[in-house]
């Protein structure tokens, strides 16, 4: 028999292999780094720097001015609680209309399943503030449904629906009903059929086997759906502006207006920051309960 | 342990009839299965015997027939009112829930008391051994042990018929092979009529009861193992179960069927086809010393071997006979046994007993 070899680099084609699984590893990264340099120029500097702006008082002192401010306002509270409770709205009334449609969508055929699908994906791909405007015409004093619903004597005087809470759930959660239905049709599509047949033969009725097996089986669903919907409400700017009609002052808005009325980059920078860090708790505390990874990339 | 309480039902299928488009996945199947047997439906995908299955789940709606278990008429029954037992080629367990839930799951559905519950599925996870795995979750078990929790949920609740779809498809030869023994035993034990579907003959040959070969929507045959593998009805049956080769007949004025001049058996009463075929198990053919005598009793093939392939236990010996056909023989492989000797393209003899020829109606499938 040969010499045995001891030696790693010396053993038959040992370095030239490792060399090439080098390569790979150093091409893997070179195609990730147009990505990553994008990320760092327009997400991680600016909010590096809006993040030490937010410790610096008017003179440019460090100081935490910023955040006893909110504190001390309760103005400032107010509009984090507006903003966490127009969030949790809409994404409560989003699986409330949504389920149902994600539902519908995975029974269906096939083939149906596009046309059908259109349906969510169509005002998606319109533009955002297009969209709000509209439901602005459709809902406001004069618009579209007061004066329908007047003709055809449903109600009496024009409704407030836009210009306050309701427009701005209204619109909100017709916005964010993709970001629920997509994942939510997506692990609807993955439950195994048999599953439910198999809940049948063992004596579930139709309703029993839905409540049993179907929904548990969709809950990662509509958890991913959920988050989605919920951390983008937390930032959504546009709809709650046009529709609230002032009197639904998201964080969003603050910001604006701190900037555009008092240019006060440092106050905006530290309620940004209150808002990120908040985000990241819900993203935290959702994942303390479940696998993150698993709701959004679907894995077990 | 769960026979006592399962009174186990027949089935009678009768002219079952199912169309998808304009094909027939079923056409007017007929098949009786009798309480406490274990009957398998083989034939090959798309055959219909899945469909058939199902129709007796309750999963797929029949265009017309009949399906009774016992003296009742299920045809329009909902599945979740069938009280039928299934296990699933892909087992369709649930996996949001542990061993111990699935297996309770049926027993929840009948609002079974706490401490019977327990008691039942522990015993259900006994019977296929699986006692210690009550807890786990599935995706924590492997094929072999989903394929069990699946069987304990179908029986637990005390169905009075068991469906089985190709259930142990998944599991590798070796494990598969286990399976088939111990699924005969637990229907020894339970004692409920079985309907198993497969596609693999050696399995329907190991574990029924009675075998129904299906295909086309159609059954060729019904009958025991052995009623099968000897006297298949058809050349789809000898062609479909175990190994064939086909040998086209004469017929004589006098109602004979001949091979070469030599005579093979008589025409059975009744049969009028023209074409008749012999079919010759591989396994039945054995190598003729060049000095042997020959026999009355045996019919001989001479040919020489056109390949040679050797499987381990046994070798193929393929060969072309005299009229231009294929022979395909199998011959032991022990040492000392002629096969050793054998080359490809060397000309040799075998012969068959004349009591282990098979005569078919129609030509080669």
């Amino acid at each position: 028999m040969a010499d045995i070899v001891t030696h790693p680099d010396e053993a038959l084609n040992a370095r030239q292999l490792r060399a090439a699984e080098r390569r790979e590893t150093f091409t893997l990264l070179a195609l990730t780094l147009p990505a990553m340099v994008a990320i760092f120029l327009v997400i991680v500097i600016p909010v590096g720097w809006l993040f030490s702006l937010s410790f610096l008082d008017g003179s440019g002192k460090l100081s935490l001015a910023n955040y006893q401010k909110m504190i001390e306002y309760k103005s400032y509270i107010r509009v984090f609680k507006t903003t966490f409770n127009v969030s949790f709205m809409t994404t409560f009334l989003c699986i409330v209309i949504g389920y149902p449609l994600a539902y519908f969508l995975s029974q269906i055929p096939r083939k149906y399943v596009g046309l059908f699908m259109l349906t969510v994906l169509l005002p998606f791909w319109t533009s955002l503030l297009v969209r709000t405007y509209a439901w602005l015409v459709m809902l406001q004093r004069n618009g579209l449904i007061n004066n329908f619903a007047i003709d055809l004597g449903i109600w009496d005087a024009p409704v407030k629906l836009a210009h306050n809470l309701n427009g701005t759930l209204i619109g909100m959660v017709h916005i964010m009903l993709p970001f629920l239905v997509l994942p939510l049709y997506a692990a609807m599509q993955r439950i195994d059929r048999n599953a439910l047949q198999a809940a049948a033969n063992l004596g579930a009725t139709p309703v029993q086997a839905f409540w049993q097996v179907f929904v548990p089986l969709s809950l990662p669903g509509v958890v991913a759906g959920s988050l989605i919907v919920f951390v983008l409400c937390l930032g959504f700017y546009v709809t709650p502006a046009v529709l609230g009609g002032g009197k639904v002052i998201m964080v969003s808005m603050q910001i604006t207006a701190i900037l555009e009325d008092q240019f006060n980059w440092g106050a905006a920078s530290a309620l940004g920051v209150v808002l990120l860090v908040s985000t990241f708790a819900v993203l935290l505390l959702a994942s303390r309960f479940l696998k993150l990874d698993a709701v959004m990339f679907g894995r077990r | 342990m769960t026979s006592d309480r399962t009174a186990s039902l027949s089935i009678s299928v009768t002219e079952l009839t199912k169309t998808y488009g304009a094909v027939y996945a079923l056409n007017s199947v007929s098949i009786d299965v009798k309480a406490g047997e274990f009957l398998t439906l083989l034939g090959p995908s798309g055959s219909g015997k899945t469909t058939l299955l199902m129709a007796i789940a309750g999963f797929n709606r029949p265009d017309s027939g009949q399906i009774c278990f016992g003296d009742t008429d299920v045809t329009v029954m909902p599945p979740h009112k069938r009280e039928v037992g299934m296990v699933f080629q892909n087992y369709a367990l649930f996996p949001h829930m542990s061993v111990f839930e699935n297996v309770a799951f049926p027993l929840k559905l009948r609002k079974i008391p706490a401490d019977e519950k327990r008691q039942k599925v522990m015993e259900a996870l006994a019977t296929v051994q699986l006692s210690d795995f009550a807890e786990r979750r599935i995706d924590q078990l492997s094929g072999g042990q989903r394929q069990r929790v699946a069987l304990a949920r179908a029986f637990v609740f005390g169905p009075t018929i068991l469906l089985m779809d190709e259930p142990l498809s998944a599991l590798d030869k070796k494990l598969r092979e286990e399976m088939q023994i111990e699924l005969k035993q637990l229907h020894r034990q339970l004692g409920v009529t079985t309907v198993y579907v497969t596609h693999d003959q050696r399995e329907a040959l190991t574990m029924s009861d009675r075998i129904a070969v299906i295909n086309d929507g159609e059954v060729a045959q019904v009958g025991t193992p052995r009623d099968i593998y000897n006297a298949p009805a058809n050349s789809f049956v000898a062609s479909f179960i175990g190994e064939s080769s086909f040998i086209p007949l004469d017929r004589d004025a006098g109602g004979n069927l001949l091979y070469d001049g030599v005579k093979i058996a008589k025409l059975p009463a009744g049969q009028t086809a023209d074409k008749w075929s012999l079919v010759i198990r591989p396994e039945r053919l054995s190598l003729v010393p060049p000095k042997a005598k020959p026999s009355s009793k045996k019919l001989y093939f001479k040919g020489h071997i056109t390949e040679l392939v050797y499987q381990g236990e046994t070798a193929l010996v393929m060969m072309k006979i005299a009229a231009g056909q294929s022979l395909v023989a199998r011959m032991n492989t022990r040492a000392g046994d002629a096969v050793d000797t054998l080359a490809e393209g060397q000309s040799l003899t075998v012969s068959i007993d004349k009591d282990d020829i098979i005569t078919i109606p129609g030509e080669a499938a």
